[in-house]
């Protein structure tokens, strides 16, 4: 019996517990799902862990992954034990310092998430098409399959690099793999002490850079010398398969498990043959061995070591009697003969043929396909699918598999109902709120029966690509062998429906075997539940003879003071009704397991979480089954009725959880899809929604400019409009002057809201009799649900009001403009969207945007439906998603086109002016186009010549029709986080902002990476606990402001909407009409910063941070030295309250003085002095008078009163 | 000049102690208070509810958000410990007893019964020379009776007097029907001293925004008259300390509240509003009137003019202004 740990974890913590161990440097950078690796590293290092040297490991975050591959390349070239942890678009920037390393044969492990690379979408998911981008770098290529196996091959390709001196990429699938949690054994110190020779870490440190022997590295050579020594390497790559195989067969004999260069699994005499690499190699196992039990001459080739590719070895572990071979590759190359993997296969049959190695005497059948992209389901039936195609007399080749693809048809036919999946594994399936803490639970639940039984046992999860309201999918498998079902449960013994919501969205037991348990949430009696399901379900559950038991949850957990975390309750009811272990037994894990757990973060916590476990059994019961479905209708639609055919066709079904069905013709071929699709999908996640008080509203419309998912509009209208409104529609006499006479509606849109509060928050009006109600108040969104939905209805066909005559500096006026960014998927509460809803309400009719990947891509541009909509014209905000990194370069691209054209189409207009008239001519090339009746009068004009061209035919005619709208104004747009403002994209950024051309630029700034869940980035203010900054970020914040004011010719602005609305409103205008770049950058309050976001504090948060001088707000207008003023105007008032009073506020700083107390003390003081001495520094800089010239007079001190400002 | 004065069975200088406050959050403001002649020092108070609050909330944080979104599981690192319970209170107790030699008087506000004593005891175990509780409760339960209310005063002193050596004194608030009866049962069930009287956060209203924000005004010598007249009135009928406290700024309050009966005088506003240095100014001015008025000690002045030593005794049951008093009494 071993004496190893056995842990239950995913494969990213196992493979980071062996790295950290095994290396000196590790330079980070954040990437999905890689990420976990990097911040595991960094958290250890806080707290002190060691590694097999005894020695604290060095952990450096970088700007970038190209800047993260070039620390560690110095750090490899001065003698470091060094690596790096990343997937996918990180991995792409990494490969010019990988072709270095290679060719330097500097001998490191860079742990890899495969994970698909962005082509026609992003995909966070996994596949190969990373790894396969980097085959040509001279890395070695390990590839694990499991977890367990990512762990064992962490060592063993850190034993093989320090030994061959090759560098290896060690990878595994994304979220399969990385994010899967699996009973594993981890590896003793000895065991990697057994594989580590340190003779060749001497040998390392030996060859480094030294001045004391010195060396030089990096020349330059001509093709004289530059292609023998490109072959100098050769005997290194010839050597290392063996060494890998030496170290596995080290690795056998100290651990006990044996791998193989090709691991090959199945019948002796197998005829057909599946060769494919990483996790899908389990589920091909799991099958042959199914198949191989029914007699079937079946096997699967495991690939280990990809690169260096051993032909021999390749085809000696073959089978002698196989006759077809098919090659899975989780990857697509088009235009290629085939997938990489393939073509190697095919390469090294051909090769063994004809030089006679191997012991096959004719060439086998090989065909190659495609599996799996961008972590698609790959299952036994797809497996055995691939068997059969391999059983035809002309197997298909470069098929697919687990898609229909209707279109080049190259997909295989699968059997759906086939299952290899045994009677002995308990399957069960949770749908829980992403907020209520199932998943942890399961994690919880997996960790006590993995570690407290002999079961194996695995976790996988799936989550929303929503950030608000999202349904997490925990699929858990317990059972007495080793798990290999590397595919989401769909036959399950158990399931759980933790929202009674979801009932009316999705058919729960559709994955339920017959005799298994439907365990509900749901606030309805024992005897009055049955009657309020949907018909569907209930017909389910009686074809099934299913087992009904509920809990009212929700209740149970507030009454133990759990708010509205339901896991500890669900996860009793689970070991309760699952039988996995007995009951008592269970209960008394849990709560060993809830002391374990939360014992660090103190008593009550732990006894709340006992006191649920206590108040469950008795609120847990069974439901008789009747014979009879009499329930309350059918599941809802995924998308309103209204919704056009497309969005019906495909983006329902993607939202109906039905996307895999659709076939490939579905899809556009280029990536292309309409906008204004968020509109049809109605999530109705609100359990309360604002209430407008027409009687004390005072129509100010800060609620409507604060909405983040732009549910709260406003409208001014003539009262005959109200003709045919619904009874319970409110309309009140208008209060902006200008609008005398008129009827004025605040609406909000139910279904769409997502109940965060920020409205009631920032209102100022209060009641006169009840302070405690403002002119908009939370209510209950069921009971109001029907009616607003009318409501809704009917005002969105009331008329918008003449934008030309809107006064867009006063927000009460501007936020009549329509949203053209509507119900996104971005957290309830969110402090971005706010800002980019306006700015698609001043400028999206002529938008073209350019956004960096972080959450304004994923709440911006992720399927199934998009927010970015259009106006009644059918205008609306263009926008593309190019990467991380190059947003701003991706939006002077657009600049430079949109200009080209818009010259060439008034080159055109000019050359045409005989046939068009020199008025229109005229009209069209002077266009002002400064504000909205300017623009209006251009599109009038380009309308025009666009009928009069129509009529005419000549070559310039043909040029400038398609060109023509270009004349019309176009605003670009570039938006990004301050992950990418500040670090990646920061380069580009500078050089853009430089360019001077016409871009507008705004950085959302959360002061963190948001998205990737919460790393550092150099906009982190001081003090601040973040991943990578786990002891609190040492540094101060960059001032981006600043350095791009020193440019001279850049408009620059630092805005907080709830902290000043109208202020923020006119950076925007005045930067939108800058003629030359703009910067805005917008404090955007996030989840991120541990705020009650869903009770609506961001705005306060906003407010605070100004008040407290931890965030300016300034304008700074170059415009304005042509006239002699000063061009930075400074709008923040001296600060009220100390910095702290803000800091201590917000979970980020705070969670610092209950981590490191003295710490805390010693950045918030000096957060104080950097607020101090920003604030004297804008004011010195803002008080200068540029007219004569004078110096200002001396600053004055921080706690000056507010008429001080210039 | 004899200052002396003893408190909970301490022996100090002076009877100028500073208030539990913020500015003892300090170790260096304490070493300013000796300096300035401080005779002991009450510490800022350690509040078990705000510990408690910390933990939930830090819990609630961490956990908020985590395990819904696949790129963003989680928004924080998981530090390998927290600073979550008393531990920074009673390191600064052992930091303060190393750093100065007047004697420490450790303030506790437990919201539990097993709190009180828990910290209670680990107070002690710090090193403190002695403990205040700060005891305040607002019932607001239409249904519960008063008897109720201040037997809880009296079980929380009981069970801490219990688990401790050192001396226990009980800051309290004047608001029971009885204040006599109260303090005579606090005296009776082991309190050391009775500190006269607590000044808690009172709500306001913030007519800009219409909010209730509760605030705490800093003292104006106007709040000494409540303690004054409850010291004058115990001093002599109970075996305890009595220490005074609210709106003591000047000298003048200090020796009003000595002759009404005070052992020891607690300064708080007055050390924020001009700093800790104020101590020495009081302690000068003291002795210059005690000099001037030719008083020898401390002791001399100490309930001089409390109801038992005073002229006019019924001065201090008197509530409202009545003319005929002075010049007539009832047969």
């Amino acid at each position: 019996m071993s004496t190893r740990p056995k842990l239950t974890v995913d494969a990213n913590e196992g493979v980071a517990n062996v790295a950290y161990r095994l290396n000196e440097v590790m330079a980070i950078y954040p990437i999905t799902p890689s990420s976990p690796m990097a911040e595991f590293c960094d958290q250890w290092v806080s707290e002190g862990k060691k590694n097999l040297w005894g020695t604290i490991p060095s952990v450096v975050a970088l700007q970038s992954e190209g800047g993260a591959v070039g620390s560690v390349h110095g750090a490899l070239q001065t003698g470091s034990l060094a690596t790096t942890f990343t997937a996918s678009q990180g991995l792409l920037l990494m490969i010019p310092n990988m072709f270095k390393i290679a060719g330097e044969l500097a001998p490191a492990v860079f742990h890899v998430t495969a994970r698909a690379i962005a082509t026609h979408a992003l995909s966070i998911f996994g596949d190969h098409s990373d790894i396969m981008a980097c085959r040509s770098t001279g890395w070695g290529m390990l590839g694990s399959a499991s977890v367990q196996e990512a762990v064992d091959f962490a060592l063993i390709a850190q034993a093989a690099t320090l030994r061959s001196r090759i560098p290896f990429v060690h990878f595994f699938d994304g979220f399969r793999t990385s994010h899967e949690v699996q009973k594993i054994e981890m590896l003793t110190d000895a065991d990697l002490r057994a594989l580590i020779d340190d003779k060749l870490i001497a040998g390392l440190r030996a060859r480094a850079m030294s001045p004391d022997r010195p060396v030089l590295r990096g020349t330059a050579q001509n093709p004289d010398a530059f292609f023998q020594g490109r072959e100098a390497c050769n005997t290194f790559y010839t050597a290392c398969p063996q060494i890998v195989q030496d170290a596995m067969d080290q690795f056998a004999k100290v651990v006990g498990r044996a791998y193989k260069l090709f691991d090959y699994v199945g019948a002796p005499d197998a005829e057909r043959v599946i060769v494919l690499m990483g996790s899908g190699c389990e589920a091909a196992h799991e099958t042959v061995d199914y198949l191989v039990k029914k007699g079937e001459k079946v096997g699967v080739l495991k690939v280990r070591l990809y690169r260096p590719f051993d032909a021999c070895k390749f085809v000696e572990a073959l089978p002698v009697g196989v006759k077809s071979i098919a090659v899975l590759d989780r990857t697509k190359e088009p235009g290629a003969t085939g997938e990489p993997l393939y073509q190697d296969a095919v390469t090294a049959l051909a090769e063994a043929l004809m030089n006679g190695f191997g012991k096959l005497k004719t060439m086998p059948k090989i065909v190659g396909g495609r599996y799996g992209l961008s972590s698609k389901e790959f299952t036994p039936a797809m497996v055995k699918a691939v068997f059969d195609n391999l059983k035809q007399k002309q197997p298909k080749n470069h098929f697919t598999v687990g898609i229909t693809d209707d279109v080049s048809h190259t997909s295989l036919p699968v059997d759906p109902e086939f299952s290899t999946e045994p009677d002995n594994v308990i399957r069960a399936m949770f749908y829980g709120l992403g907020a209520d803490g199932t998943v942890g639970a399961n994690k919880n639940s997996i960790k006590i029966i993995g570690e407290g039984t002999d079961n194996y046992a695995q976790g996988y999860f799936v989550y929303d690509s929503k950030k608000s309201g999202s349904m997490t999918v925990s699929h858990l498998r317990f059972g007495p062998e080793p798990i290999r079902s590397t595919y989401l449960v769909s036959r399950a013994n158990f399931v759980a429906c933790h929202l009674p919501m979801f009932l009316e969205k999705f058919d729960m037991a559709k994955p339920l075997v017959p005799g298994g348990t439907f365990l509900l949430n749901t606030p309805y009696a024992k005897d009055e539940v049955w009657a309020k399901l949907p018909t569907p379900l209930q017909k389910s559950l009686i074809a099934k003879k299913a087992k009904f038991y509920v809990i009212d949850a929700t209740k149970v957990a507030r009454d133990s003071g759990m708010g509205g975390r339901i896991n500890t309750i669900m996860q009793v009811c689970f070991f309760a009704l699952s039988g996995v272990l007995p009951r008592d037994k269970a209960i008394e894990s849990i709560k060993y397991s809830i002391k374990k757990t939360y014992g660090k973060k103190g008593e009550e916590v732990v006894a709340m979480n006992l006191k649920a476990v206590d108040n469950t059994l008795e609120h847990l019961h069974e439901v008789p089954v009747p014979k009879n479905a009499n329930g309350s209708g059918g599941l809802l639609p995924p998308v309103t009725p209204n919704a056009p055919q497309f969005v019906k066709d495909v983006l329902g079904k993607l939202t109906a959880g039905e996307g895999d069905d659709l076939p490939v013709s579905a899809f556009p071929v280029d990536g292309t899809f309409p906008t204004a699709t968020a509109q049809y999908e109605k999530r109705n996640l609100a359990l309360d929604i604002p209430v407008w008080d027409e009687k004390i509203c005072i129509q100010c419309l800060k609620c409507v400019a604060i909405c983040p998912h732009a549910t709260i509009r406003a409208k001014v209208y003539e009262s005959a409009a109200l003709k045919g409104a619904p009874a319970a529609f409110k309309s009140t006499a208008a209060r902006v002057p200008e609008f005398k006479g008129m009827s004025f509606t605040l609406q909000i849109a139910a279904e769409d809201c997502t109940g965060c509060a920020l409205c009631v928050d920032v209102c100022p009006v209060r009641n006169k009799t009840e302070a405690k109600l403002k002119a908009i108040n939370m209510r209950p969104q069921a009971p109001l649900r029907a009616q607003e939905r009318e409501n809704w209805n009917f005002f969105i066909t009331l008329p918008e009001f003449d934008r030309r005559k809107l006064k867009v500096t006063q927000l009460r006026q501007q936020q009549f403009m329509r949203p053209l960014f509507e119900f996104s998927g971005a957290c309830s509460g969110c402090g971005e969207t706010p800002y980019i809803k306006m700015l698609s309400q001043l400028f999206g009719d002529r938008a073209v945007i350019a956004n960096a990947t972080g959450c304004s891509s994923i709440y911006g541009g992720n399927l199934p439906t998009t927010p970015y909509c259009v106006d009644k014209g059918g205008r609306g905000p263009t926008w593309n998603n190019s990467l991380f990194e190059d947003a701003a370069e991706f939006g002077l691209g657009f600049r430079v086109s949109i200009d080209k054209q818009k010259e060439f189409a008034a080159e055109l207009v000019k050359k045409l002016a005989p046939q068009l008239g020199d008025d229109l001519v005229n009209g069209i090339v002077n266009a002002g186009q400064t504000d909205e009746a300017g623009i209006y009068e251009q599109r009038e004009r380009v309308a025009a010549l666009k009928q009069k061209l129509a009529k005419l035919d000549s070559p310039e005619v043909k040029l400038l029709l398609p060109i023509a709208d270009m004349l019309a104004k176009k605003s670009v747009w570039i938006l990004g986080g301050d992950g990418w403002a500040y670090d990646i994209g920061y380069g580009g950024l500078d050089h853009v902002l430089a360019s001077g051309r016409d871009v507008n630029v705004l950085v959302l700034d959360t002061e963190v990476y948001s998205n990737t869940g919460g790393q550092m980035s150099k906009s982190t203010p001081r003090g601040a606990v973040a991943k990578f900054a786990a002891g609190g970020k040492p540094m101060g914040k960059k001032d981006l402001g600043l350095i791009a004011m020193t440019y001279g010719n850049i408009y620059v602005a630092s805005v907080a909407m709830g902290a000043k609305d109208e202020q923020t409103l006119r950076a925007f205008v005045e930067a939108e009409s800058y003629p030359g770049p703009s910067l805005i950058i917008a404090y955007s309050h996030c989840i991120a910063h541990g705020i009650a976001l869903d009770m609506g504090v961001g705005a306060r948060q906003q407010k605070l941070a100004v008040e407290s001088g931890q965030w300016l707000l300034y304008r700074y207008d170059p415009r304005r030295t042509e006239v002699g003023e000063n061009p930075l105007q400074l709008d923040s008032q001296a600060a009220k309250t100390k910095v702290q009073d803000y800091l201590l506020s917000e979970n980020r700083f705070k969670m610092l003085t209950k981590s490191k107390p003295e710490e805390a003390k010693k950045l918030f003081a000096q957060a104080q002095v950097d607020a101090d001495r920003r604030w004297k520094f804008y004011q010195y800089l803002s008080g200068r008078d540029l007219k004569s010239g004078a110096a200002p007079a001396a600053p004055s001190k921080p706690s000056a009163t507010a008429d001080q400002q210039p | 000049m004899d200052l002396t004065t003893t408190y909970l069975g301490l022996k100090l200088r002076t009877p100028l102690v500073p208030a539990a406050s913020p500015l003892s959050e300090e170790i260096d403001n304490l070493k300013r208070m000796e300096d300035a002649g401080a005779s002991a020092v009450v510490l800022y108070s350690l509040f078990e509810e705000q510990l408690r609050q910390d933990r939930l909330e830090l819990n609630h944080y961490m956990e908020s958000g985590t395990f819904s979104f696949a790129e963003a599981l989680t928004y924080f690192p998981e530090p390998e410990e927290y600073h979550l319970g008393p531990e920074d209170y009673l390191k600064h107790i052992a930091n303060a007893k190393k750093s100065v030699k007047i004697p420490i008087i450790a303030s506790l506000n437990g919201s539990s019964p097993g709190g009180w004593t828990q910290y209670a005891k680990l107070v002690q175990q710090a090193g403190a020379d002695a403990l205040e509780l700060n005891i305040y409760y607002i019932p607001t339960n239409m249904n519960l009776p008063a008897g109720e209310v201040e037997q809880t005063y009296l079980d929380v002193l009981k069970a801490v007097k219990a688990e401790i050596t050192i001396p226990v004194a009980v800051k309290l608030s004047p608001f029971f029907t009885n204040f006599a009866n109260m303090a005579k049962r606090m005296n009776e069930t082991g309190a050391d001293g009775l500190v006269l009287f607590n000044r808690f956060y009172q709500p306001d209203i913030d007519l800009d925004t219409l909010e209730v924000k509760p605030n705490i005004l800093l003292s104006t010598p106007m709040a000494m008259r409540v303690p004054l007249r409850w010291i004058a009135i115990l001093y002599g009928r109970l075996k305890c300390s009595l220490a005074a406290t609210s709106g003591i700024h000047r000298a003048s309050d200090v020796l009003k509240m000595l002759m009404a009966g005070a052992d020891v005088t607690m300064l708080c506003s007055t050390l924020i509003r001009h700093g800790v240095g104020q101590i020495s100014v009081i302690e000068r001015e003291l002795v210059a009137w005690m000099e001037e008025h030719e008083y020898e000690s401390v002791t001399q002045l100490k309930g001089s003019l409390s109801q038992k030593n005073c002229p006019a005794p019924s001065a201090f049951e008197r509530a409202q202004y009545m003319r005929a008093i002075s010049t007539y009494s009832v047969p």
